[in-house]
């Protein structure tokens, strides 16, 4: 089905900057043909301009892109964005007030002959389930369906590459699950590549194939989402994935000893400042009246509850620590408890290190 | 994926990829080359300042020239205080009072927009002078027999000027100051409430200083308004500046001599355009919190009421009012409309092409500045604008002499008094406009339209026609219709450029009041405003939509 290129989008070393603030710094990365990839991290890392500089809105001062094998931008070359044959989804969905839903489905297919364009401006618009809206305005239409129109605006021109920017921000929790799901199953049935922005991590573990995740201009760690949540790079990305209980800690004989615990410090120095992260799903307890830890707060919250604990161990200071247990498992308040925490949710980081 | 697309897009993303050129590079060049073309005639007059002109500027600095800088400075002072006075005060009155028509005259405060000054000038003449109907009425009253008799004011002397001035241009200053009172939050007044501000001290300590640089921004509005004027003080005999430059020029032939008083002029003007940019500097800063609401109103009873509507109806009783239905008066009686058709024609085509033209001009210019708003770029967009502050005979000036020395140089006149000649000089006087209705029309589109419209194959060009032009059809309409109407108000440029034999309503209006044929003259006067109107009525239109907060 799927015969747009071998290649996708490769951006090679990218950096960028406006009027010399540094945006983007040395960004790599590559969507493969029908890969979605999202661009995962908090406002004003970067991740926007990058996508900016994949469709050729912003040129980058550094490095290179390549779109299905071609250089379209560095080297002293810069393919404007409407030689691009991308598509882009914008946070505000920008769809042009002055034309009507089918109007703005064809204004990007002006190269074919009017029926063939009429054709395929409904084809799309049956994809995304907005037929019966083609002769509406957009400001007759809710959130919800303005970003279906503009999503059949983008895919209209059957381009190499789509890039999503921040697409479901503008609609109501309840709303976004239901487009977000929808647009994923479009993208995937069109076998395009996606590279989409988002700030939620949720979402990106939703939509994506594999997850770049950025910070400060730079992409941190890239990898399927399984692979990020399980074996972060650093603090930074293992909180990224949820909430972390953060422990300081030093390492002894390559391990660090903590108030829940001891965990393997490989490749750590000895006696390095270190800090240990764990999930608090990572955490379970057990009732015991000689439990190293007090239940200070246990609330309910749906399909988890979280339990705040005070760990009191000799020798080292109380610490304060949060579990998630499954289910409606509350212990009461002021319970004593013994934890156990599973390894595979505790990561062990030098201090002082990004994130912290 | 289906195979739909007929045409693959490779060759052509090879190609392009050989160019390396920046985006938008042929808009800049093409707003650059615009804006030297419009400010050509600007620089061409300060760069007279230095040109040596055989003693007649000598002769000229020795006569007349002090008195057209005293006559031209006390003529702005006294306009100064008289729009400030009227403009704040109907201001205020509007905005932060309730008395019986408050609410129409919001609107109606405006109407003197559409009266040029000279007019009004011919009207009130024809009204006050010693055959005009209150002089008649007086001595028939008094039975007084001549004007030994009695002492009645001369409308046609300084005073006069100031008068009439400040009575159609105080809507500059009422425009900006209720805008400026409007915008305020009503936030910032209630804190200096509760800080024990009773409302009128609040207003006082408060919002009339946040309204300074709204206020100063009219007044130099109407400064600017009152150098340009040429038909009044010409009709009063008042020797300013743009009498001079037209005496200079056409009564003494020297228009080197002309283009320096010209120059002297724009040095005046220069001062108020600073003041201007200052005051606009800091008004940035103006609102803290973004939460408007419509200001508390005063509700004035019994004797208040009544001093605040006379005080509110008085500009528009006498700019507005009494000269229009004097004009209409005139028009009924006399009916001499005999060549009113060709007059208006005329003027349609020199308005229609000049309002079209000024559009056309500002919409690359505007359009570069989005695309690059680099220093360069907004540089030639303020360069192309600079006209709007210069006064009608300094302009006619600096593209009257390059054009007369590049006629004698072909040996003809190709150029000099040619319709070209004239609308060129209305696209310099009054682009910036256009430029600011399409500036900030285009302001309200969201990059990312453009964006979407790129990303979806269209080049800058077909962005602009297909995406920007239609979204802004309304505001090109409303820009091109602004400039419509203040080039058929126009009179100085008017007068000096137009072509042999050439008449418009308002050198028609001109001459016929000049020969004291003042009721002849009302036809064509009525005529520019009515059609002065209509932007006045869009003003109006948009100042009932902006009022924050809703109706109550």
């Amino acid at each position: 089905m799927n015969t747009m290129g071998t290649d996708g989008l490769i951006i090679d070393a990218v950096s960028h900057d406006y009027g010399g603030k540094d945006v983007v710094r040395e960004v790599s990365l590559r969507v493969g043909p029908g890969e979605l990839v999202c661009l995962l991290g908090p406002s004003g890392c970067g991740k926007t301009t990058t996508l900016r500089i994949a469709a050729g809105l912003e040129a980058p001062r550094k490095g290179r892109v390549f779109l299905d094998g071609r250089l379209v931008s560095g080297d002293g070359t810069h393919v404007p964005p409407e030689h691009r044959h991308v598509g882009f989804l914008f946070q505000d969905y920008a769809l042009f007030p002055h034309l009507d839903v089918l109007g703005n489905v064809e204004f990007g297919l002006d190269r074919l002959a009017r029926p063939a364009r009429r054709e395929r401006a409904l084809a799309v618009l049956e994809q995304v389930g907005m037929t019966a809206y083609a002769g509406a305005w957009p400001h007759q239409l809710s959130g919800g369906q303005q970003q279906r129109v503009a999503l059949a605006r983008a895919l209209a021109p059957h381009p190499r590459l789509m890039l999503l920017d921040e697409p479901f921000s503008g609609l109501d929790k309840r709303l976004r699950d239901q487009v977000r799901d929808e647009t994923l199953h479009v993208l995937k049935t069109s076998g395009v590549s996606t590279l989409m922005v988002t700030h939620d991590p949720e979402e990106a573990m939703f939509m994506a194939d594999r997850i770049a995740v950025m910070r400060a201009g730079r992409v941190v760690q890239m990898g399927e989402p399984a692979e990020l949540y399980s074996r972060p790079a650093d603090a930074f990305v293992a909180s990224t994935f949820g909430e972390i209980n953060m422990l300081a800690a030093r390492v002894a004989g390559g391990a660090v000893e903590t108030a829940v615990g001891r965990f393997a410090a490989p490749g750590l120095a000895e006696s390095q400042a270190a800090g240990v992260l764990i999930r608090p799903e990572g955490v379970s307890l057990t009732p015991a009246a000689d439990g190293e830890a007090v239940v200070l707060v246990s609330h309910h919250l749906g399909r988890s509850s979280l339990v705040h604990l005070r760990v009191e161990k000799d020798g080292m200071a109380p610490q304060h620590l949060h579990a998630r247990l499954p289910g409606t498992l509350c212990p009461a308040e002021g319970a004593r408890v013994r934890l156990a925490v599973d390894p595979a949710q505790a990561f062990v980081f030098p201090a002082n290190g990004e994130g912290g | 994926m289906c195979g739909v697309m007929s045409a693959s897009p490779s060759p052509r993303l090879a190609a392009e990829a050989l160019s390396a050129r920046p985006p938008g590079a042929g808009w800049v060049l093409l707003a650059l080359a615009l804006a030297v073309l419009v400010a050509l005639p600007v620089l061409m007059v300060a760069a007279n300042l230095a040109a040596p002109t055989e003693g007649v500027w000598s002769h000229l600095a020795e006569t007349v020239l002090g008195a057209y800088v005293a006559n031209s400075l006390w003529l702005m002072l006294g306009v100064g205080l008289g729009v400030t006075i009227g403009g704040v005060g109907t201001a205020w009155l509007v905005t932060m009072c309730r008395f019986p028509f408050s609410r129409s005259l919001e609107w109606a405060l405006l109407l003197p927009m559409a009266m040029p000054a000279y007019v009004v000038a011919y009207t009130y003449t024809g009204v006050l002078d010693y055959a005009g109907p209150v002089q008649s009425a007086l001595r028939a009253l008094f039975g007084w027999s001549s004007a030994r008799d009695y002492w009645f004011p001369e409308v046609r002397s300084l005073g006069g000027a100031i008068w009439v001035m400040s009575m159609v241009l105080y809507p500059y200053v009422y425009m900006m100051a209720r805008a400026a009172f409007l915008e305020q939050s009503v936030c910032v007044l209630e804190a200096a409430r509760t800080l024990g501000r009773s409302p009128w001290r609040a207003f006082t300590q408060v919002a009339l200083p946040l309204a300074r640089p709204a206020v100063v921004a009219g007044v130099a509005l109407a400064l600017m308004e009152t150098l340009n004027d040429f038909g009044t003080v010409h009709y009063f005999a008042v020797d300013t500046f743009t009498t001079g430059i037209y005496r200079t020029w056409l009564g003494l032939g020297q228009p080197a001599a002309a283009a320096q008083l010209g120059a002297v002029l724009m040095l005046f003007v220069l001062s108020l355009v600073l003041a201007e940019r200052m005051s606009r500097g800091a008004g940035r800063f103006h609102h803290t919190t973004g939460r408007y609401r419509r200001l508390p109103q005063l509700e004035l009873k019994g004797g208040k009421a009544a001093a605040a509507l006379a005080f509110s109806a008085m500009p528009l009783a006498l700019g507005f009012l009494l000269p229009g239905s004097m004009l209409a008066a005139w028009v009924i009686q006399d009916a001499a409309l005999s060549g009113l058709g060709e007059l208006a024609g005329n003027s349609l085509i020199l308005a229609g092409v000049a309002g079209a033209t000024a559009v056309a001009v500002a919409l690359p210019l505007a359009y570069a500045q989005r695309l690059r708003p680099s220093p360069l770029v907004k540089g030639c967009v303020r360069l192309a604008s600079l006209g709007y502050a210069v006064p009608g005979s300094v302009i006619a000036v600096g593209i009257m002499v390059p054009l007369t020395a590049l006629d004698r140089l072909m040996g003809g006149l190709f150029l000099t008094g040619t319709v070209v000649a004239l609308t060129y000089a209305y696209l310099v006087r009054f682009l910036a406009v256009s430029v600011n209705a399409v500036e900030s029309s285009l302001g309200k589109i969201t990059p990312s339209m453009e964006a979407a419209a790129r990303t979806l194959g269209a080049g800058l060009g077909k962005t602009l026609r297909r995406v920007h032009i239609p979204m802004m059809r309304t505001s090109l309409l409303s820009a091109a219709l602004l400039v419509f109407v203040d080039v058929m108000k126009e009179l100085p440029a008017t007068l000096l450029m137009r072509p042999f034999n050439f008449d418009t309503l308002a050198t028609r209006t001109f001459t016929l009041a000049s020969d004291e044929r003042l009721a002849d003259a009302a036809a064509p006067a009525l005529a520019i405003v009515l059609a002065g109107l209509l932007p006045v009525m869009l003003l109006s239109r948009a100042i009932a939509r902006s009022r924050p907060g809703g109706e109550e």
